[in-house]
């Protein structure tokens, strides 16, 4: 837009020629499309060199009598100009703002993660949670070597060294200690060291026992070994919970209520167990442990869950604690097996391959 | 395990009509004896005895000749008549000849499923249509002579005028019966037996149970002509001699091509064992029904007298299954003497397995009954030592009733009178320790106590009367200084298992039944929560998976060529390792000593599934035994050890400390629509390394470590923690891997790594409560500094000099900017960093910010840096 040609003089007192001013005035604010123009629009009506900036300037030259006259024709007619741009500005400023807004837009649904989130491994998690669920009853959670002695493993949990139970499960026997890769490296047939790695966390409880005696609360997770090769379902090296409560007066209904709290925890209120007789040196009487499993595939069910019983006296005794006086129960079950009912999981493989898509799918809590 | 025939149970105790394996097996888990398997019937539709009638020999292009058969089935004939009511016999076509016209046979009809899924169909073959199958033994899943088909009067030893041609061979041939196999634990001996079974299932149902183990009297006693047998145990195991009883009995004249009746054969192979020959069949069977393993000898080849000795090391005996054995002073051996020289030659392993030179054979006509007793231990450890887990050596390990040699023995010479023929010598041994069959111990048991254990309240009629049914004798008892309700119990001679009070609780809660057990929470007194080690161990997990860390586990086992992957050299001592006896695979037979050597396998297993731009980590144990260990002492269970054994015992198992482990490789962070991605370098793996060091609360200094594979020698740090008393300990490494290592593993390259003492940094740890500074709120100084030093000089160093310029003003020092080039000049390197300087209570003035500012130059300069201008 040219700047108007109203150089001249104006007649301050020139009403009209004034309204013609403002007339064109606000006609090009008002028809100023965005903010540079609104700013030349501006600058040619409310400027220096504008009609009604000069009409004012004018005054000065005037008469007394008119001055008054004229000042109280242009003051009003400029305000209304001044009025104009300050609203066409904040509205082209609105509006400018909102377009800025609108073309800033992204496609939000564009891959948004730089850095992949880790996870932890569930056979990990699954033990804190029971360690949890533990800890909340009041017990302790324990942990132990995994190459234990033969002692600690077998005959302080009342496994002789010629009871069948001994060759019940299959044990990795320690040889020696050699230098792989060194000279004698193969030389190691013969398990004399007796050594071997722990079969079950029991020898955890034979430790708790001998170190803090009774009254005892305490919750054992970890790594067991047997000489199982991998498939589906097996897996020579696992993952066990055994529990462990010695006090005064405890019975198998303290035994059944801990493990019936415990299958709630793990698998929902309508979870439960029962006991089925059934042998281990280290308890007595003793149960396998049945799981009513709500979640079964083709519907509810029982299913094996563990092994538990009343802690046998001779173990109590061997820890230098007195059967007379105090009981105990003990149970035990598999973590993997835990895990793999709770969640469906179908094949060994996947738990303990180490392959990090599996691992991936349970985050950092189950 | 056993198998359970139900018609043999059926014999001991009263079963329901119709009982299926199903509920024979629910029955028996409630009193303890798990159900292992249900093996479903062999054969299921038509198989029917048939006649042949006409055999045409068809000689077949390809050599061979096919028989061309016209057989009656019976009504199981097309148009459901006999052939002697006029029916039409069925056309088969056989390829086997051991057969003719006027046999007896077996024939699987159309419609027939035989074991393994076979179904039977007619279908043409040989230019007829061969309107079922004529059966040989393996057809049907039975053993026997593999030379052509069964032809039942001569293979299977029924009598003709039994068989009727379309008569249901399934039943016939027993092969119809659903078995239940059970899983009997390691102390219930007895259970091996249908005696045992039956028992049990009386136990549970209340049925009504006949002890077939019961003496009968009819049992003859020992007289002074029977086959002398002497027992010279000298070197009894553990004070218990290896054979406490030995009853001989004699059968001469049998008939050795006498079969073994029909209904014993299907009995037997329906429990899992194979018929052999009469004697030994009797044998079989009086041991599966009794619980009583029996040994046969060929009285001729046997020469008195008999003796049971422990064999001498080195003896060498070649067992029935051919294999020569060298035999161990262990080893309890039955012998006899023959030519005088009394115990000289071996005839069997005791309990566990005899030899052939003594075998029943098809010629044998006069047999030697053996029904012993030996002890668990001694039978075990042959069994174990010579790898010989027999019928027999089972049922040793795990206690047989003393009172059931002359039983059993008697058993075997009704049998063998009854069908082998023969007459039964009146001469019996019956040698022993008196000790065998003396009453056993009894126990004191508190009437109370199954209620004290178990939480259910029995009076004590029902604990006296549960323990009678077991078959224990109870009494009130006699002893003062017991509580006034109590009994004294004498277990059965069957259940050496019972020897404590404990053992007897469990029979009467198993009995009463453990579903009355009520499930009652008991309460613990508060816990101390988890240990710091514990909550440690979550913490450092959780902060390694929230930084992108993915937790992995590996199995431990590891060989050499796994070291040698990680470059460590012959005399590194993470090679010292504890080896495994037997491991799973001879090639990775050691414990590991480290994490990462595992954790790359795993790593390198992710890489090859395509899965290249990776963070793992792994928590777990490692061994590091000392070379010179003593072995750990073999001490016995019931005692507690001395505090000096269980200090051995602590000494003889090694060290096995938790450690933490990562491996990046790959992006760290991904390329994408943002731009490039940032590959994984030696400084991922050292900020994550400090990560877990802060996460145990442990403030641990770096140095570079030059020569500490697996790691790349010129990008490895060392990292260290000062403990409460001032010493320095090692806690692990981080970087970039070395990149022989990278390629042996085949990770991408620049791979980096960590591995953290989990234990040595909970060790560390100060375990304090942290002491709080107050935080100031006046303004802070902003102070950069550029200092040029020698390109070898460890930011760290000069770090440390700044800090200790600052002093207690300086809130903050961070490097910005590292600068080479020919500003700096030929091997000097410029450190920029920006200092946070602040005042507790003040506001800085420009004269104090100069100050510091100048004294962190002059420090600075002390380590050989030099401002730049």
């Amino acid at each position: 837009m040219s700047t108007p040609d109203i150089q001249a003089t104006v007649d301050p007192l020139d009403e009209a020629a004034l309204d013609a001013a403002v007339e064109q005035a606000l006609a090009e604010i008002a028809k100023a499309a965005d903010l540079d123009e609104l700013k030349a629009a501006r600058t040619a009506h409310t400027g220096d060199r504008s009609t009604l900036a000069l009409a004012n300037r004018a005054i000065g030259t005037l008469p007394g009598p008119d001055k008054a006259r004229a000042g109280k024709l242009i003051g009003p007619r400029r305000g209304r100009v001044n009025k104009a741009v300050a609203a066409r500005q904040t509205q082209l400023e609105a509006e400018r703002d909102e377009r800025v807004l609108v073309e800033e837009a992204v496609d939000v649904t564009l891959p948004a993660v730089r850095t992949a989130s880790g996870a932890r491994h569930p056979i990990e998690s699954v033990q804190e949670r029971i360690a949890d669920f533990f800890v909340g009853l009041g017990w302790e959670i324990a942990d132990g070597p995994e190459l234990e002695s033969e002692w600690f493993n077998f005959d302080a949990l009342n496994f002789g060294p010629d009871h069948p139970a001994r060759q019940m499960q299959d044990t990795f026997y320690v040889g020696g200690t050699r230098t792989a890769g060194g000279p004698q490296d193969a030389g190691a047939g013969a398990a004399s060291s007796n050594l071997v790695l722990r079969t079950h966390t029991s020898p955890v409880q034979a430790h708790s026992m001998l170190d803090r005696g009774a009254p005892l609360y305490i919750a054992c997770p970890g790594k067991v070994f047997r000489t199982d090769a991998l498939d589906q379902t097996h897996t020579p090296v696992f993952h066990q919970v055994e529990g462990l409560a010695v006090d005064k007066g405890l019975t198998m209904a303290n035994l059944v209520g801990t493990l019936d709290a415990f299958a709630r925890a793990m698998f929902g209120p309508e979870a439960r167990t029962r006991l089925r007789p059934s042998f281990f040196p280290f308890t007595e009487p003793s149960a396998e442990m049945d799981l009513w499993f709500p979640q079964k595939r083709g519907g509810a069910g029982w299913i094996e869950w563990g092994g538990c019983g009343m802690v046998n006296p001779n173990v109590l005794r061997t820890a230098g604690i007195d059967p007379d006086e105090y009981s105990g129960f003990a149970f035990g079950m598999g973590i993997e097996r835990t895990l793999m009912l709770r969640h469906g999981i179908a094949d060994m493989h996947d738990i303990v391959e180490g392959d990090v898509r599996f691992s991936t799918q349970f985050g950092t809590e189950i | 395990m056993p198998r359970i025939v139900k018609d043999w149970l059926a014999d001991h105790v009263e079963l329901p009509a119709g009982l299926t394996a199903a509920q024979l097996a629910e029955a028996l888990v409630k009193v303890g004896l798990e159900e292992e398997e249900i093996h479903p019937a062999a054969v299921t539709g038509p198989l029917v005895v048939g006649r042949v009638l006409e055999l045409t020999a068809e000689p077949q292009k390809n050599g061979k000749t096919i028989n061309w058969c016209q057989v009656d089935v019976g009504t199981h004939n097309e148009d459901g008549r006999s052939v002697a009511d006029g029916g039409t016999p069925r056309g088969i076509v056989c390829g086997a000849h051991n057969f003719g016209v006027g046999d007896l046979v077996v024939v699987s009809l159309p419609g027939t499923t035989l074991p393994g899924g076979f179904e039977i169909a007619a279908r043409k073959t040989y230019g007829h249509v061969s309107d079922g199958m004529i059966c040989s033994p393996a057809e049907l899943g039975l053993d026997g002579d593999s030379g052509g088909i069964i032809v039942l009067p001569r293979d299977m030893g029924f009598a003709k005028e039994d068989l009727t041609p379309g008569q249901d061979a399934i039943a016939l041939l027993g092969l119809g019966d659903e078995v239940l196999e059970i899983n009997v634990t390691p102390d219930r001996g007895y259970a091996f037996s249908y005696r045992g079974v039956a028992r049990e299932y009386s136990h549970s149902t209340g049925a009504k149970f006949t002890d077939p183990g019961a003496l009968t009297g009819a049992e003859p006693a020992a007289t002074p002509d029977g086959f002398e047998v002497l027992l010279q145990d000298a070197a009894p195991i553990a004070g218990r001699l290896g054979c406490d009883r030995f009853v001989t009995r004699i059968v001469r004249g049998i008939d050795p091509t006498a079969p073994s009746p029909e209904w014993m054969r299907r009995r037997l192979e329906n429990s899992g064992m194979r018929s052999i020959s009469l004697a030994v069949d009797v044998t079989n069977y009086v041991m599966l029904d009794l619980g009583q393993p029996l040994h046969a000898y060929d009285l001729v080849q046997v020469a008195a007298p008999m003796v049971v000795r422990r064999a001498a090391a080195g003896e060498q005996f070649t067992t029935l299954d051919d294999v020569r054995r060298t035999l161990d002073a262990e080893d309890l051996v039955i012998t006899d003497s023959p030519d005088g020289a009394v115990g000289s030659r071996v005839l069997s392993l005791a309990g566990v397995m005899g030899g052939a030179s003594s075998e029943i054979s098809a010629t044998t006509t006069d047999v030697l009954v053996e029904a012993a007793h030996f002890e668990p231990t001694t039978v075990a450890r042959t069994a174990r030592r010579h790898k010989l887990p027999t019928e027999g050596a089972k049922r040793w390990e795990r206690g047989v009733d003393p009172l059931l040699p002359a039983v059993a023995a008697q058993r075997v010479v009704d049998l063998l009178l009854e069908y082998g023929g023969g007459t039964a010598d009146p001469a019996v041994s019956d040698v022993g320790d008196a000790a065998a069959t003396a009453p056993r111990d009894s126990i004191t048991l508190p009437a109370g106590e199954p209620t004290r254990l178990s939480g259910v309240s029995y009076t004590p009629e029902q604990v006296r009367s549960t323990l009678e049914d077991v078959g224990c004798e109870v009494s009130v008892s006699s002893e003062r200084d017991v509580p006034a309700e109590a009994f004294t119990v004498t277990p059965p001679t069957w259940r050496p298992d019972l020897t404590g009070p404990a053992d007897l609780v469990e029979e009467v809660v198993r009995i009463q039944g453990y579903d009355q057990i009520p499930s009652v929470l008991p309460k613990a007194p508060g816990g101390r929560g988890l240990t710091t080690e514990q909550r440690t161990r979550r913490s450092v997990a959780r902060a390694l998976a929230e930084t992108g860390f993915v937790e992995v586990l590996s199995y431990p086992f590891v060989g050499a060529a796994d070291y040698d992957a990680l470059g460590l050299p012959d005399d590194d001592p993470r090679r010292t390792s504890v080896r495994l006896a037997n491991p799973l695979a001879e090639d990775r037979p050691f414990m590991r000593t480290n994490l990462l050597v595992t954790l790359l396998e795993t790593a390198r297993r992710n890489v090859s599934r395509g899965l290249s731009d990776l963070a793992v980590f792994e928590i777990g144990l490692v061994t590091r035994p000392a070379p010179d260990a003593p072995a750990a002492p073999a001490l016995p269970g019931g005692v507690r050890p001395s505090d000096a054994d269980l200090d051995l015992l602590a000494a003889a198992t090694p060290e096995q400390p938790r450690r933490v482990a990562g491996v990046l490789t790959g992006n760290r962070e991904a390329a994408g629509w943002w731009g490039k991605g940032r590959v994984a370098d030696w400084a991922d793996a050292v900020a994550a390394a400090r990560l877990v060091a802060e996460r145990a609360g442990v403030e641990v200094t770096v140095t570079a470590d030059t020569e500490h594979l697996p790691w790349h020698p010129g990008r490895c740090a060392k990292l260290e923690a000062i403990d409460a008393s001032g010493r320095t300990h090692l806690v692990g490494h981080a970087g970039e891997l070395h990149p022989k290592v990278v390629e042996a593993f085949g990770l991408p390259a620049r791979a980096s790594a960590f591995e953290l003492g989990l234990s040595t940094l909970v060790a560390v740890a100060p375990g304090e409560p942290v002491a709080a500074s107050p935080v100031s709120a006046f303004p802070a100084a902003k102070e950069d500094f550029a200092f040029v030093v020698d390109a070898g000089l460890p930011a760290s160093t000069l770090r440390e000099a700044i800090v200790s310029g600052g002093g207690g003003l300086l809130e903050d020092v961070s490097l910005f900017d590292i600068f080479t080039g020919e500003q700096v000049g030929e091997g000097r390197k410029s450190l920029a960093y920006a200092v946070r300087l602040r005042a507790a209570d003040r506001t800085l003035s420009a004269d104090e910010v100069r100050g510091v500012r100048e004294a962190i130059v002059a420090a600075a300069e002390r380590v050989g840096a030099v401002l730049r201008a």
